[in-house]
């Protein structure tokens, strides 16, 4: 007898909430980082609504935001004002959650939509709608899912097989990154010159001009995807463990891998077709959300809130700091992002991993 | 420990898990071809052979990580790979040769992870859940580590909790790929001990692949010897393990004495200056063929 049961039982450190037979696991800062972002988009998306070119005293914007506007001032705070935040939000949400989910399967901090092709692919295909088809916005988004999807799914052909598939699939993907930023330059330099200019613009990423319209397809695709990723997270989560470890505890881990690429790249590529490729927020916003939860788990609700606080953030900076001349989003979070990209190759040089 | 006695629902007069027939291999590269293997209930399996024999493969295959080109694993007689893969999980648990933990992951999270094959999407972390993970942190002795992250653990207690994580799986059958690699030769006696104890308290059946001949015959109770993909011999080692079975296997010359301890088989090399010159040869060669006189 070893006398397991003689040893003062010591509370585990593991938390959850019980009712009868329902149990949740929940973790205590997770949990409160998560509260303090979601209050931090809400209020982003307030003052928002309250700042722009055309000035409007404050109480006609709250009349709007409470339905007692006029249809002008309606016309400004909602479907101006509000409707662009909240694609920020929404954006911003689903490209931290993507980031989140790719981070995870490649074990990488560059293992993001933007670094591994899958955003260029989303480019090459919205630039060969405005450059050579030709399309309406609807049709620019199609193309940009379109081009999208066929890059991943080239990159994960390419990197399948057995072994370090995380690995292979960073470095397939940043092959076809370069190989297709290739073919979007020359798409670009022989373009006409205001095709060329206005598909540059495209290709910076902006929320300028974006409304309901815009928002709706984006919104329903991050409702989806967002819960079922969550979901998928929890045998995610058990594959950093090494497949045999995972598949020992029942995780089918080839079925689990592409249930989260087809999430995450359905989340890339539907930020992508709305608003271009925005630079920066699926890389830094998963690795911003750890390391404020601390947390090991794949956490793909705190990226994603974080996500939605960087675009908004950004775009109400890209909007309000030279007005009246509104910069592209992408240049924002461009010239974060890219200070924390070296800031994070360094640090991942200096622990060797780099 | 009677309380943590695992219950054996489908176990009938047959065995529970058995490679029946299987072709097995990487690839094009065949290790294994026709292998029927039986794994007995209850007892304390250890698979031995030298180097790249398939002792590993044919774990891998018990433990459906590998799936036969040919033939298949049964499990409580149904194909393994019929089952849902947790449902598997429920059954049959595995200690790889190696895993990762992720960065800075606390001991008992990653014990809990053993219980995944038991939790629902609603029913994350039950009160048998805590019991049995704070049962299983007992029984490998790390309970006190709790708390504290895996990368900062020796390699003996980072051995325990992957085994705790594995014992909190709670299956009746457990398969441990090489368990003591890595480990010095305390660590290795303790993980041996671990799992003996876990075999005769809680009844469970246990597979290992070992390289250490002498823990084997220590250790098992039923050994299965494989040579170049096929199975040698089988049995108790005190029936099956000679001179002549080490010789055939290893390619080693030796002497087998009874273990002073435990009365078990011990294997002594003979000494080089016991041999004969032609004897003297790599023990992954093949039993050397006498040269004909005068070639």
């Amino acid at each position: 007898m070893t006398g397991v049961e003689s040893k003062p039982a010591r509370p585990l450190p593991v938390a959850a909430l019980r009712w009868g037979s329902v149990s949740v696991r929940v973790t205590r800062r997770p949990l409160i980082v998560s509260v303090l972002l979601a209050i931090a988009v809400f209020a982003v998306v307030v003052v928002s609504s309250f700042v722009g070119d055309y000035p409007l005293p404050a109480q006609d914007v709250l009349a709007s935001l409470l339905g007692n506007g006029t249809t002008a001032t309606d016309f400004v705070v909602l479907d101006l004002r509000l409707a662009r935040a909240l694609c920020a939000v929404t954006i911003g949400a689903a490209l931290g959650a993507s980031g989140a989910a790719f981070q995870a399967l490649t074990r990488n901090p560059l293992g993001s939509p933007d670094i591994i092709g899958f955003t260029s692919g989303a480019a090459t295909g919205a630039l060969l709608q405005i450059l050579v088809i030709g399309g309406t916005s609807l049709a620019i988004a199609g193309g940009a899912l379109f081009g999208g999807l066929a890059s991943a799914l080239v990159v994960y052909l390419l990197a399948m097989g057995r072994g370090a598939v995380g690995y292979r699939l960073v470095l397939v993907g940043i092959g076809l990154n370069a190989f297709l930023w290739a073919i979007n330059w020359y798409l670009l330099i022989s373009a006409k010159l205001e095709d060329a200019m206005s598909a540059q613009v495209w290709l910076t990423g902006s929320l300028n001009g974006r409304s309901w319209e815009q928002l709706w397809p984006v919104l329903v695709t991050v409702l989806i995807c967002l819960p079922l990723l969550m979901v998928a997270s929890r045998p995610l989560g058990l594959l950093e463990m090494g497949d045999d470890a995972a598949r020992a505890l029942g995780v089918r881990a080839d079925r689990t891998r592409v249930v989260i690429v087809v999430l995450a790249v359905a989340l890339a590529a539907g930020a992508t077709a709305t608003a271009g490729p925005i630079a920066f927020v699926a890389l830094a916003a998963p690795q911003l959300a750890k390391r404020l939860t601390g947390s090991v788990a794949v956490s793909v609700l705190p990226a994603a809130l974080m996500g939605a606080l960087v675009l908004t953030t950004s775009d109400l900076v890209a909007q309000r700091l030279f007005a009246p001349t509104q910069l592209p989003v992408g240049i924002a979070t461009g010239v974060v992002g890219g200070l924390y990209l070296i800031w994070l190759l360094l640090s991942e040089w200096k622990k060797g991993r780099g | 420990m009677s309380a943590q006695r695992i219950d054996d629902p489908g176990s009938s007069s047959e065995d529970r898990l058995r490679a029946n027939d299987v072709t097995i291999g990487y690839d094009a590269r065949v290790i294994s071809r026709g292998l029927t293997v039986t794994i007995p209930d209850n007892e304390f399996t250890v698979i031995i052979g030298p180097n790249a024999c398939g002792k590993s493969t044919l774990l891998r295959s018990l433990a459906r990580m590998l799936v036969p080109s040919a033939g298949a694993v049964l499990l409580d007689g149904q194909a393994i790979s019929s089952y849902p893969s947790k449902e598997v999980a429920r059954r049959l648990g595995l200690l790889p040769q190696s895993s990762v933990a992720p960065d800075g992951i606390t001991v008992a999270d990653l014990v809990a992870r053993g219980r995944y094959p038991h939790q629902r999407l609603l029913r994350q972390w039950s009160r048998t859940d805590e019991e049995i993970v704070s049962g299983a942190l007992a029984a490998t002795n790390v309970a006190d580590l709790a708390d504290r992250p895996v990368d900062e653990l020796s390699g003996g207690q980072r051995q325990r909790v992957w085994l705790a994580m594995a014992l909190a799986q709670q299956t009746p059958i457990l398969l441990l790929d090489e368990p003591t690699t890595y480990l010095d030769i305390a660590h290795q006696i303790e993980m041996l001990d671990l799992c003996a104890d876990l075999h005769a308290e809680q009844g469970r059946t246990l597979v290992a692949v070992l390289h250490d001949l002498n823990h084997a015959c220590r250790y098992a109770t039923h050994l299965i010897a494989m040579r170049a993909g096929a199975v040698v011999a089988t049995g108790p080692p005190s029936e099956i393990v000679t001179a002549a079975l080490v010789e055939d296997v290893f390619g080693l010359a030796c002497r087998v004495i009874e273990d002073p301890e435990t009365g078990t088989p011990l294997i002594v090399p003979l000494a080089r200056a016991a041999l004969r010159g032609p004897d003297l040869q790599h023990p992954d060669a093949p039993p050397a063929v006498p040269t004909p006189l005068g070639a």
